[in-house]
C-alpha cells in the first residue's frame, strides 16, 4: 500500500495545476493518468486562447499542456504515475490503480478527482457506420498524428468544439461540407464562429441529423430544419455528399470514482449531466475528496485550471500546509473564476453551479 | 443522392459494445422493463468496454421520456469498481509486495 498525502486523479488541465498549487504549498502528491503524456485534453487544442492575460490569453493549449506537464515533471513533491488507470475508490479510502498490468493501491490522506469528460453521442439511423466519430476523437487524429478522419465532415453541433475542429479541419486540408446545430443560435465564440463562415462553410442553425447513409461506411448525410418545437419539417431535407460525420453534442462528466466514494450527485443539465455537490472550497460531501475541471461540470480549461489551483491549494491547506498569502491567493482566483464566468456566456454555467454548490 | 443499397437500412445504435438498437430498448420499456438495472441485466447494456459511458444517458432519457418522468428521477445502477476492463490475470497477481 502506498500513502500519499494528496492523491489526484486526472492529469488534464484541473488535475496538472492541483498538483503545482498543492506542491507549491508544501504537500507531497502523487498524480495519476491513464494516458502515457500528461495535459489532457490541451495537447490537442493547436488555437490560441482568448481572454485576459491572467487567463493565458493567445497562448496555444498545446503550449499550456508543455509548460504544465514540464513544471509537474520536474517537481520533487510529485510523483507522475503516467499510463495508470484509477479501477476504484473503495470506502476504506484506498484507491485502486493499474499500472503496467500491475495493480497499485494508494491510501491518500486526500483525493482531488479531476477525471474530465467524456464526449456524448447522437442516436439517429445508421449511427454505427465507419466514419462517424466524436469531434474530440477527429482533433486527436488530426492534430495528435496528423491522420486525416476522411474527405468531407458534416459537423454535427456548433459549440466552441464543434467549431474549433471544423477550422481545424480545414487547416488540415480536409472540406467541411456544413456545420449544423439544433438550437436556434450557436453555442461557440463568435471569434471562431466567422473564421470558419468567412472561409466559406456554412453554418445552418435548427438543423439536426436525419439520417447516415452508406454500404460499409459514411457514403452521406441527410440533414433537416427544425420548427419551433424542435420537430423536424417535413421537405426541408437536404442531402449531403459525406464520408465522416462529426459528433460535438456535448459532454458529460467522468464521475465513477465519486459515485464509488459515495459522494451526493445531482443531475444537472447545464454541467452536462451527474455532477458532484461542492462546497466553495471544492470539497464534495465526502470530506476530504475533492473535484475540479469538467469532472464536476463541463467548462473549459480555463475554468478548469482555476478550479484546479483552488482545489490544489484547498486540499493542502486542509492538511496544515499555509502560506502568508494563501487567502489572497485564494480570492484571486476566485476573482478571475467569476469574471470568466460572468455575461451572457456564463449565463448556463452559473445556473448549473447554483444548483451544486451548498 | 446516393443510391446506396444500404440507405434505407435505419439501424439505430444505442450501446455500441453491445449492438443494442433503440428498437430493442424501446420494446424492453414497452413490455415494462422501465428499470435501468434490470435493462442492463437483461441486455448487458453499459456492461462493454465504456461501461455504459456512451449508452446509458442515451437510454436513461428513453426511460424518462416513457414514464413522463424528468431524467434525474430515473435511478442510475450502482458504480463499481473496475471503471474500465482490466485482465483477471492482473487482478490475480495481487497488489505490490507489503499489501
Amino acid at each position: 500500500m502506498r500513502q500519499t498525502e494528496i492523491c489526484i486523479i486526472g492529469g488534464g488541465p484541473a488535475g496538472l495545476t492541483a498538483a503545482l498549487k498543492a506542491a507549491a504549498l508544501g504537500a507531497e502528491v502523487t498524480l495519476v493518468d491513464r494516458n502515457d503524456y500528461l495535459g489532457g485534453q490541451l495537447i490537442k487544442q493547436t488555437h490560441r486562447f482568448f481572454g485576459s492575460k491572467e487567463q493565458r490569453a493567445s497562448e496555444r493549449g498545446i503550449s499550456i499542456a508543455k509548460e504544465l506537464a514540464d513544471a509537474v515533471e520536474s517537481n520533487k513533491k510529485i510523483n507522475v504515475l503516467k499510463k495508470a488507470t484509477a479501477l476504484g475508490y473503495y470506502k476504506d479510502g484506498v484507491l485502486l490503480v493499474e499500472q503496467d498490468e500491475k495493480i497499485i493501491k494508494i491510501k491518500p490522506k486526500k483525493l482531488i478527482v479531476a477525471t474530465g469528460g467524456a464526449e456524448k453521442t447522437l442516436l439517429f439511423p445508421n449511427n454505427d457506420l465507419p466514419g462517424i466519430y466524436g469531434a474530440g476523437a477527429v482533433q486527436t487524429l488530426v492534430n495528435v498524428f496528423g491522420v486525416k478522419p476522411g474527405n468531407k465532415v458534416l459537423m454535427v453541433g456548433a459549440g466552441n468544439i464543434g467549431v474549433i475542429v471544423s477550422y481545424q479541419l480545414l487547416q488540415a486540408g480536409v472540406e467541411v461540407a456544413a456545420i449544423i446545430e439544433a438550437a436556434p443560435q450557436i453555442g461557440s465564440y463568435w471569434v471562431h464562429a466567422s473564421k470558419v463562415v468567412r472561409a466559406g462553410v456554412p453554418i445552418y442553425t435548427r438543423h439536426t441529423i436525419k439520417r447516415a447513409w452508406g454500404d460499409t461506411e459514411v457514403e452521406g448525410a441527410t440533414i433537416v430544419e427544425l420548427d419551433d418545437n424542435w420537430q423536424p419539417i417535413e421537405g426541408s431535407e437536404k442531402d449531403l455528399d459525406v464520408d465522416v460525420i462529426c459528433l460535438s453534442v456535448g459532454l458529460s462528466p467522468l464521475t465513477e470514482l465519486l459515485w464509488q466514494a459515495g459522494c451526493q450527485m445531482k443531475y444537472v443539465p447545464e454541467l452536462g449531466g451527474h455532477v458532484p455537490l461542492r462546497n466553495e472550497n471544492l470539497e464534495t460531501t465526502v470530506p476530504g475528496i475533492y473535484t475540479a475541471g469538467d469532472a464536476a461540470g463541463i467548462e473549459e480549461a480555463s475554468a478548469a485550471m482555476m478550479e484546479g489551483a483552488l482545489a490544489g491549494i484547498n486540499a493542502a491547506h486542509s492538511l496544515g500546509y499555509d502560506a502568508p498569502d494563501l487567502n489572497k491567493q485564494k480570492e484571486k482566483i476566485l476573482m478571475e473564476l467569476t469574471g470568466l464566468r460572468s455575461g451572457p456566456v456564463g449565463e448556463k454555467i452559473r445556473r448549473g453551479l447554483a444548483k451544486v454548490t451548498c | 443522392m446516393s443510391d446506396c443499397r444500404c440507405k434505407d437500412k435505419d439501424v439505430n445504435i444505442v450501446c455500441r459494445c453491445e449492438d443494442i438498437t433503440l428498437e430493442e430498448i424501446r420494446e424492453y420499456i414497452k413490455n415494462g422493463v422501465t428499470d435501468l438495472e434490470q435493462l442492463k441485466r437483461l441486455l448487458r447494456v453499459g456492461m462493454g468496454p465504456c461501461q455504459g459511458r456512451t449508452c446509458i444517458p442515451l437510454i436513461v432519457r428513453e426511460i424518462a421520456a416513457y414514464a413522463g418522468k424528468p431524467v434525474e428521477e430515473i435511478p442510475l445502477t450502482t458504480f463499481r469498481p473496475p471503471t474500465v476492463p482490466v485482465k483477471l490475470g492482473v487482478l490475480a497477481a495481487g497488489g505490490e509486495k507489503d499489501d
